[in-house]
Formats: structure tokens, sequence, C-alpha cells
């Protein structure tokens, strides 16, 4: 396994127009680590993540992903790292006019030279990995919420990426199907070794996934802390972090 | 937040104590509800000025039986009047429910500068904006026109990729799912020309050139604009609308983030299909205004079939036909480019998705007449 770091952000600033999102941001996700995007709702964690994706340029700094700054290489240099990279987004954004057997195997009949049965066995196995065997020809509109989610993670993980990143993974799902998910992502952390980016505010879903994370503050704007979450919430001094990190004990108390 | 009910409809009552000099008691009775209409702030503002210098307010609710948010109103603006004017609010004898709510209101303080009046630009900066934003659309125009035509010459070189399912799907919904509304709409056209010139040819006994009027108005343009016009409502829209409902649902995002472009996974194969589609509606436009022409001819006319067949097959020359098809082919370019334009820059709203769907129409609609001007100038300076 290389040991080079998988994404490095160097003195980030994202803005739409003048309206400065995050500033300055500077973090290094390590190699097969799980690492959270936190931050209270508006803050910008999925602006950074559209940064990091290739989905938005960044006003000033450096994205190094596997060493080469993204949004300074060509676009052929891009579309090869993009193909490392896969996404799960927040409503899942499978293709809604393909089953999820076509929107697994999109992928693979577009950047391999695999035969079709071969494509075909490929998609199955990545659905079943995900729950969801027997799924191939149903359309995204036939299923429930959370296995739109779990086909979602099957279609990213089609070209067996070396980065996945998941924008809300808990968003409309409930507590159990949270759950269930967050047991997914640890299950595929430690077979497959991909390194996986996660943004969210979820307390749970932080605390028993993370093992590194960056917060970010929407007020100024910046990233205000950094480190194992659990660390962050007892040794934390800075009391926006305290806020965000103990709601979860202030709701069971109060 | 009712505090009784048994007494909803008792009229509001405010009434006044004065039990030191520096002290006025408002005495709240009634009903004070929005269905109830509550009395006016005002009445207190005018009674604290009335009399000698009030210092402090108090409330007495005792004989209060039912209150709602329109209670909450007048004491707001009580209250807020009273703490312009440095007199003290004591709120003790109010309904435990409002003084919770005010207590709550007032928890998180206005945001000074998010108002939208504190953004209100002037009409300049306004003419402004509109101006640089007229730029920065056109230039978006000219960058979705020049990539689609990069797709467009990858797709020449063999180089593009699409589905081509997705090519058969669209050149159905293109081609003969739209027969229905291009027959009817195209008959009618040849109907309404057939009765129009026939009123005038008849009073020069000349009603055989019927045949003429509408077999050249068909096919050389009417057959062309009919069905550039009917696709602009139909497809244009619809490929607004399917491109816009991916981009709210990160579909088009999710292309991007696997190196798959849309522009010639999505647009490309909606602009080859209308395009390839449109020359072949617009013939069976042309022969369905033909028909609705010799339906008056026969019907009204007192025309053989034939007669109007062969005065129709004398008049309409093949120039005419190869200029009506490729003006078809030039509505489908035009059609499909602003559908696909409007799919693809479409916000993330539901209501963005219609606002995408629309300007497609009007896109479409407004190119059309735009590219037949043009082109029947260009015709009439070449002579053809």
């Amino acid at each position: 396994m290389p040991s080079q770091a998988p994404i490095v952000a160097k003195e980030l600033t994202i803005a739409y127009g003048d309206v400065v999102i995050q500033r300055d941001l500077t973090f290094t996700v390590r190699m097969g680590e799980i690492f959270v995007i936190m931050g209270g709702s508006g803050c910008g964690k999925s602006t950074v993540m559209r940064c990091l994706t290739g989905l938005k340029a960044p006003s000033k700094g450096q994205v190094l992903l596997e060493g080469i700054s993204f949004w300074e290489s060509s676009q052929a240099t891009r579309d090869r790292i993009a193909r490392n990279i896969g996404v799960v987004f927040q409503g899942g954004a499978l293709w809604s006019s393909m089953t999820l057997g076509e929107n697994v195997s999109l992928p693979l009949h577009e950047f391999t030279d695999l035969h079709s049965r071969e494509i075909r066995d490929l998609a199955s196995l990545k659905l079943s990995l995900v729950g969801l065997a027997g799924f191939e020809d149903y359309y995204p509109s036939e299923i429930s919420g959370g296995m739109r989610k779990r086909a979602s993670v099957a279609r990213a993980l089609a070209l067996d990426p070396k980065l996945l990143f998941f924008d809300e993974p808990s968003a409309g799902l409930d507590p159990v199907t949270s759950s269930l998910l967050d047991d997914l992502i640890l299950e595929l952390r430690d077979s497959l070794g991909t390194t996986m980016i996660l943004v969210t505010h979820e307390l749970p879903s932080i605390f028993s996934v993370a093992d590194n994370c960056i917060f970010l503050d929407g007020e100024t704007g910046t990233m205000i802390a950094s480190g194992d979450p659990k660390r962050l919430k007892n040794e934390s001094q800075d009391p926006k972090v305290q806020a965000f990190l103990t709601r979860g004990d202030k709701n069971r108390t109060g | 937040m009712t505090e009784a009910t048994d007494n909803a409809l008792a009229p509001c009552e405010l009434g006044f104590d004065r039990p030191d000099q520096e002290t006025l008691v408002v005495r709240l009775s009634g009903s004070w509800t929005l269905q109830n209409k509550c009395p006016s702030a005002d009445r207190v503002l005018k009674e604290i000025a009335s009399g000698p210098r009030v210092a402090r307010i108090a409330f007495d609710a005792a004989a209060m039986t039912d209150w709602d948010s329109g209670f909450l109103i007048f004491l707001t603006r009580v209250i807020d009047a009273c703490s312009k004017d440095g007199v003290a609010a004591y709120t003790k004898g109010l309904p435990e429910g409002a003084r919770k709510l005010l207590a709550l209101a007032a928890t998180v303080p206005e945001k000074k500068g998010i108002g939208k009046g504190a953004i209100r630009a002037s009409f300049l900066s306004r003419v402004g904006e509109e101006t640089v934003d007229f730029f920065l659309s056109s230039r978006e125009i000219l960058d979705f026109i020049g990539e689609a035509f990069v797709a467009f010459t990858r797709f020449v070189a063999g180089k593009a990729r699409f589905r081509g399912s997705d090519l058969t799907r669209i050149l159905q919904d293109c081609g003969i799912e739209a027969l229905p509304i291009v027959s009817l709409i195209s008959l009618l056209v040849g109907l309404i020309l057939a009765f129009v010139g026939a009123i005038q040819l008849m009073l020069f006994g000349a009603q055989i050139y019927v045949a003429d009027l509408v077999g050249i108005a068909m096919v050389r343009v009417m057959g062309a604009v009919m069905t550039g016009i009917i696709m602009a409502g139909r497809t244009g829209a619809a490929f607004a609308a399917q491109l816009g409902t991916m981009e709210v649902n990160e579909e088009i995002d999710a292309f991007k983030t696997m190196g798959i472009s849309p522009m010639e996974f999505l647009v490309l194969p909606r602009i080859l299909g209308l395009t390839l589609m449109m020359p072949l509606l617009c013939l069976y436009a042309d022969l369905m205004g033909i028909l609705g022409g010799l339906i008056v001819g026969v019907g009204m006319l007192d025309l053989t079939a034939v007669e109007y067949y062969n005065e129709t097959r004398a008049a309409v020359s093949l120039n005419n036909l190869w200029i009506g098809l490729f003006q078809s082919m030039v509505f489908g370019v035009l059609v499909a480019v602003a559908g696909c334009l409007r799919g693809m820059q479409c916000g993330r709203s539901a209501s963005a998705v219609g606002d995408a769907a629309t300007s497609a129409v009007v896109t479409g609609i407004v190119s059309i007449i735009v590219a037949t001007a043009v082109i029947t100038v260009v015709c009439n300076v070449l002579g053809i």
C-alpha cells in the first residue's frame, strides 16, 4: 500500500461569487482512514466535498489527490483521477432511467474492456456487497430510500475506487437504517481498505465510524478543530466544538 | 395557547387603571384572538401619552378567556413602543403561555442587514447587474454551443460515449410518438390556409390555385415551422424538464464525478435524435397539410382529387422541398439545443425545473422564428 496521503488540501478557499464559504482550509486525509467533515447546517461541508470531488473549483489553494494538484491538471488527468473516486450523494443520485444493474454497470462499460457477461456478474456482486442481491432489474423509483443509498454505494464501488465520498449518508434515514449504513461503511473500509470521506452532522455516525475529522464553522468560514472526534469531545476547549459534540449528551440528560 | 375556551367569542376589551402616578395597568378581558378583532396597540400608547408621565406598565389578564397570535402581536407592539419610550413593561400579569412565547421570540435577536430591504439595490445598480447577467448568460450559451459542437465532432470521429439504447428511445419519443399531434396540427393548418385562400381566389374564379397556395406554403415554410413549434412545446420542454430534474437530483453531478461527460452522454443523443427526426416529421406534416387543402378543395371548391393533386405537383418544386427540409433540420438543432441548454442551466429546486421548461419553449420558438426570417432572406437573396 503506497504511503502517500490520498488527499491533501492546502490553504483552500471556496467561494460563490463574492461570498466566501470556507477559507484557508488545510488538512490531510490518510490512507485507509474514515475522515469526517463535520459542522453545523450551512457551514459549507458539502461545498468542500464538491471541491474535493472535482465539482467545484476553489477560488484559492490546492487539492492534491494522489499527490497531483487536481484543479491545475488537464481535463484528461482529472478524468483519470475521477475514476479512482466514488461519490455517494445525499439523495443517492441514481440514474432514474436505468435499473440498479445498469446504474452499477455503466461505469464498467465506460471505463473497462470487460465482456458484457463479466460486467453483469460484477454489477450483481457489487449489489450483493451492499445487501441488494437480486435487485438488478429494479428501477430506483421502485425501492426505498435506504436501499437507494446502498445501491448508490454499490455504484460508487463499481470501479474499485481508492477514495469513497459520502454526502450526508444518514440524511432521510431512520436510526436503524442509518446505523446499518454506518456498519456497511466500516465493513467496506475494513475489507477493501478504501479511504472514506464522510460529510455529516449526525453525531452517532461520527462517533461510530470516524477515525479523524475536521470541524467547520459557518460563522467565521474557517476550520476550527481537527483530530479524533472522541478526543475532541473530551479535550477541545472551543465552545462551538463542545456545543456541537455534546449536543447528544444534553438531549439525553435534559 | 388557549387559556380558556368556554367563552371563546366573548368580545375583547381593553381598560386602564392608574394605581399610582407612574404606573399604568392595562386590563385585558374577553377573547383576544385573530377572529375576534383585537384593539389596536395605539390605544395603550395614547393612554400612556395622555396622562402624567408613566414609568412602567403592567398587565391584568385575569378576565381574559382566550388568546392566540393576535394577542401576541398586540403585546409585541406595546412592549416595543414602551421600550423605545423608556417605559418598563412588567409581564407578570400576562398568561404564562404568552410570557413564554414572548421570551422565546426575544431569545434570538434579529440579525442586522439580512432583510431584503437592506440589500435592495438602486435602479442604476440593477440595470448594471442585468447587463452583466446578460453578458454572462450569452457567454454560457456560447460555451454550451461550443461544448455541444466538440461533442458532435467526437461523435463524427467515433469517440463520443453514449448508450445506443438512449438514442433509440429518443428517436422514438421525437418521432413516432409525435405523429398524432403533428397530424392534427398540420391537417388543420392546411385546412385553414385553403379556407382563407379559397375565399379570395373564388372571387376571381381561380379556386384551382388553392392547391398551389397550400402546397407551396406547407412544403416551403409552414410544415417546417409548425413542426418546429410543436416540437419546441413538446420535446424541447421535455428535454429541459428531464435534464433539470437530473440536475436537481444530482444525477448530472454523478456523471461528472465518474468522469463521464454529460454533454456526450445526455445532450448529444438528444440533439442527434431531434435533428434526425425533424426532417421526417416535416415531410409528414407537409403531406398532412396538403391533405387538409385537398379536403377543402374537394369538399368546398368542387375540385376533383386528381385535379388538386396535379395542380399541387405542378406548383411545388423540389427546391421548395429541400428548403423546407433544411429549415426543419435547423429547427431540430435549435429546439434540442434550447431544451438541453435550459435543462443543464436548471437550478436546484422544483420551481427551477418548471422555469427551465418554460424558458426552453420560449427560447425554442423565438429561435425558430428568427431562423425562419434569416433563411427566407438568404433564399431571397440567392434567388431560390
